[in-house]
């Protein structure tokens, strides 16, 4: 890179940073954590707002073709205005999955009717997406989806149902996986995917209430909902291919995302400044002997998780259990945060045994996210289902 | 630096041999043999260890050294700690490294060649209170005109039966000191055999009584601090070591036991506690090859925090993995002949020499919670 660009790079670098210090909204109601844990209108509309005014700023989708409303520059600038937001701590971008999933698969494979009809609308937030993959008896099993989709002139005719549609009462589109046959000569080859819209007759929306009082998970049942015959994406029984490269975006194994940030991330660092605040017992948490012991070892943990990724380049450091580090990595972590966020509560007295309370400091987030931490050690395979996994795989243990 | 791990070419060839050479000269019914014998080492063995250079390696070039840094010592160490070698390696290691820090220069060139050669030294650090706080020392030494005079005890002195020469702790006149001490100097009724939870180390008490030694005996500066923070970074190493170990030696069971018609590894409730053991090993030698590559090139503060986070995360996770290998061998765990009780005698040894995990952590609160970063 040259010195010119380089400079360049920190000229956009302060003008971002300006930017979101200048435009950085503060609600005077808790933001959710996510995409999944939007419940009411108000958080749902001051989110679209905000997203809007990102993308408007052309803070969104700068690496995207400038001719679907993309801001047509190289990468490295939206790696740029994506990092000074989660540094500045804004608050995410909420349609996660048109921007990160549907959209970059759009790019990638849509037709040119598509990639026009869509892009768009998913960067201004205008058309929220929802994903239709999971499905209420099979979790976990992807391949095995039963929601059936039945060719019938111009039309598909879906009958079943999907789970954990995240957004899914205030989505205009879903990106849904069916099942168009079933004798094909495996699971596999009779699914279909279809870029489908939700506002059609028979799609019906049921928002779950969770563990934290929240909504932002539907279930989706299609009673002989009709959907046009183009919305498929790919032929009649490439489905399993098309959600193998939505996946891959999803879990960033493949470039291409719109950019911003998906979630509020809560870290030690946020711990540790939250120690300082909290009160326990008439002082700051910080004080007390026996939650420092317990913050010095979770940042012992901590700083061993950052430096297995750092280990992980010596193949020879690795060479006894090539596996360990990396398929360990989400059982880690996860249990991480439930346990630190946890520990969170411990730091605040009294108000540890408050809910969501904009009076108390901390205002009752971390109980918020504790309770939220489960989904990341439940969804995706839960824990115990992890360590059977490692002690198998990694361990060669026999099967339980 | 905070998440910085560097391995070289260097390290990687010695991970290798040391592998080898660890698997090759101490199977446990080694280990075992060893137990029962005085000096608890092989004369054969050590005098391999000398032909490959092992003893030179942190010797500076002028002393006939190889002039490497304390990281290249962590892989040996770490393989015989998953061999549980028996071995003044350790002992002469941090010597040397006293030696390097603090010592004169004629010290320096009359014992750094001698070492290079095959010369078993240790240190003397530690005394009867079990303080982990080195600078809290009871031992006296006075001077008198060219000499020092020296009383009280010094304890957990690993190999003296063997060693040429001491690097012994003393108070002199109220500032700690280091000297060494020829061990020749020493009667022999002086040194006095301990009984160490682990079997396989060779500890001892000595008793400072009426010895003297000429003033330049005494180190040029207290290094004390220096040493302690060598004896973190090659006892975390071990122990990283010690857990892979005792992972194995747990895997082969539960791939091998079976009880109601069922390979016991197939129950989650060992299955998912030996798994914590994979993922603590994997931690603790993340933190130990950061704490290396820290200890030659972080800054003090980067190297106290790595150093002890080391020994925090090696402690608490050998002392796990020891206690959870005895019960998952059911009843033959509890007897002798089971091995799980070496690792375990092995994993309490170390946990409790140089300061145990919450003493660490204790240490480290003030490090990471409050100064500016």
């Amino acid at each position: 890179m040259s010195d010119q660009s380089s400079k360049d790079l920190e000229e956009f670098r302060a003008e971002v940073s300006s930017w979101l210090r200048t435009n950085q909204p503060s609600p005077d109601f808790l933001l959710p954590e996510s995409f999944m844990e939007v419940g009411t209108d108000q958080q749902f509309e001051f989110l679209c707002s905000w997203q809007q005014k990102i993308y408007e700023a052309g803070y969104l989708g700068m690496a995207w073709p400038e001719e679907y409303g993309g801001g047509g520059m190289p990468q490295v600038y939206q790696d740029i205005a994506t990092a000074e937001m989660a540094k500045l701590r804004v608050p995410f971008v909420l349609n996660t999955i048109g921007l990160n999933w549907a959209g970059p698969l759009i790019l990638h494979r849509g037709t040119e009717q598509e990639k026009k009809k869509y892009i768009k609308g998913i960067l201004s937030a205008e058309d929220i997406w929802c994903q239709g993959f999971s499905e209420p008896d099979h979790g976990s099993d992807l391949g095995n989806a039963q929601c059936r989709a039945a060719r019938d002139g111009d039309d598909y005719v879906i009958n079943g149902s999907k789970i954990w549609t995240s957004l899914g009462s205030y989505a205009k589109y879903m990106i849904l996986l069916a099942r168009t046959s079933t004798g094909g000569k495996n699971k596999y080859a009779g699914l279909s995917f279809f870029l489908s819209p939700m506002d059609v007759a028979g799609i019906e929306v049921q928002p779950i209430k969770k563990l934290t009082n929240e909504f932002g998970f539907c279930q989706t049942h299609f009673i002989d909902a009709r959907i046009p015959a183009d919305c498929i994406m790919g032929a009649e029984g490439e489905g399993w291919q098309v959600a193998m490269a939505t996946l891959m975006f999803e879990r960033g194994a493949a470039g291409g995302q719109a950019g911003g940030m998906s979630f509020m991330d809560l870290n030690m660092g946020d711990v540790l400044e939250f120690s300082r605040r909290a009160m326990r017992a008439g002082k700051p948490a910080i004080e007390d002997p026996l939650i420092r012991d317990e913050l010095v070892q979770m940042l012992i943990e901590d700083r061993g998780n950052l430096l297995m990724n750092a280990r992980q380049k010596f193949p020879a450091l690795t060479s006894e259990r090539p596996g360990a580090i990396a398929m360990s990595g989400k059982v880690r972590s996860t249990e991480l945060k439930r346990r630190f966020t946890k520990f969170a509560l411990s730091m605040q007295g009294a108000n540890g045994g408050r809910f969501v309370s904009p009076g108390i400091v901390g205002s009752g987030k971390w109980q918020r996210s504790y309770f939220n931490s489960f989904s990341a050690t439940i969804g995706g395979g839960t824990s115990q289902i992890q360590k059977n996994i490692l002690g198998e795989r990694v361990l060669g243990l026999p099967k339980s | 630096m905070e998440n910085l791990i560097e391995f070289s070419e260097e390290q990687s060839l010695l991970l290798d041999t040391a592998m080898d050479f660890c698997s090759t000269h101490s199977p446990m019914g080694k280990v075992r043999s060893q137990i029962d014998e005085a000096r608890g080492f092989d004369a054969d063995q050590w005098n391999a260890m000398v032909e490959l250079g092992w003893l030179s390696i942190i010797i500076p070039e002028s002393h006939g050294g190889i002039g490497l840094g304390m990281a290249d010592v962590v892989p040996i160490i770490e393989c015989m700690g998953r061999q549980l070698m028996g071995s003044p390696f350790l002992a002469t290691t941090l010597a040397s490294h006293a030696l390097i820090q603090g010592g004169t220069t004629d010290q320096k060139n009359e014992w750094l060649t001698k070492i290079s050669g095959g010369a078993i030294v240790t240190v003397a650090l530690q005394e009867e209170s079990g303080d982990w706080n080195l600078q809290n020392l009871s031992a006296k030494a006075t001077r008198t005109g060219d000499n020092i005079t020296l009383s009280g005890k010094k304890t957990f002195v690993l190999d003296a039966l063997e060693a040429e020469l001491i690097i012994a702790s003393v108070d002199l006149d109220g500032e700690a000191a280091l000297l060494c001490l020829e061990t020749n100097k020493i009667p022999g009724a002086q040194i006095i055999r301990e009984d160490v939870i682990d079997e396989t180390r060779r500890c001892f008490e000595i008793s400072l009584d009426g010895i003297t030694v000429p003033v330049t005996a005494l180190f040029e500066t207290n290094c004390l601090d220096s040493i302690e923070q060598a004896a973190l970074l090659l006892l975390s190493a071990e122990m990283a070591g010690g857990i892979a170990g005792t992972l194995n030696i747990i895997i082969e069971y539960l791939n091998t036991r079976k009880q109601f018609d069922r390979l016991i590894g197939s129950y989650q409730a060992l299955k998912h506690p030996t798994v914590d053991i994979l993922l603590g090993l994997e931690a603790c030698r993340s933190h130990v090859y950061h704490a290396a590559t820290a200890f030659d090139h972080g800054s003090a503060k980067e190297r106290e925090v790595a150093l002890r986070m080391a020994k925090a995360s090696a402690s608490e996770h050998f002392a796990f993995a020891g206690d959870r290998a005895v019960q998952f061998h059911g009843g033959f765990g509890f007897t002798y002949e089971c091995d799980a009780q070496l690792y375990l005698r092995r994993a309490l040894w170390s946990q409790y020499q140089y300061g145990d995990e919450k003493y660490h952590r204790l240490k480290l609160a003030p490090l990471l919670l409050d100064e500016p970063s």
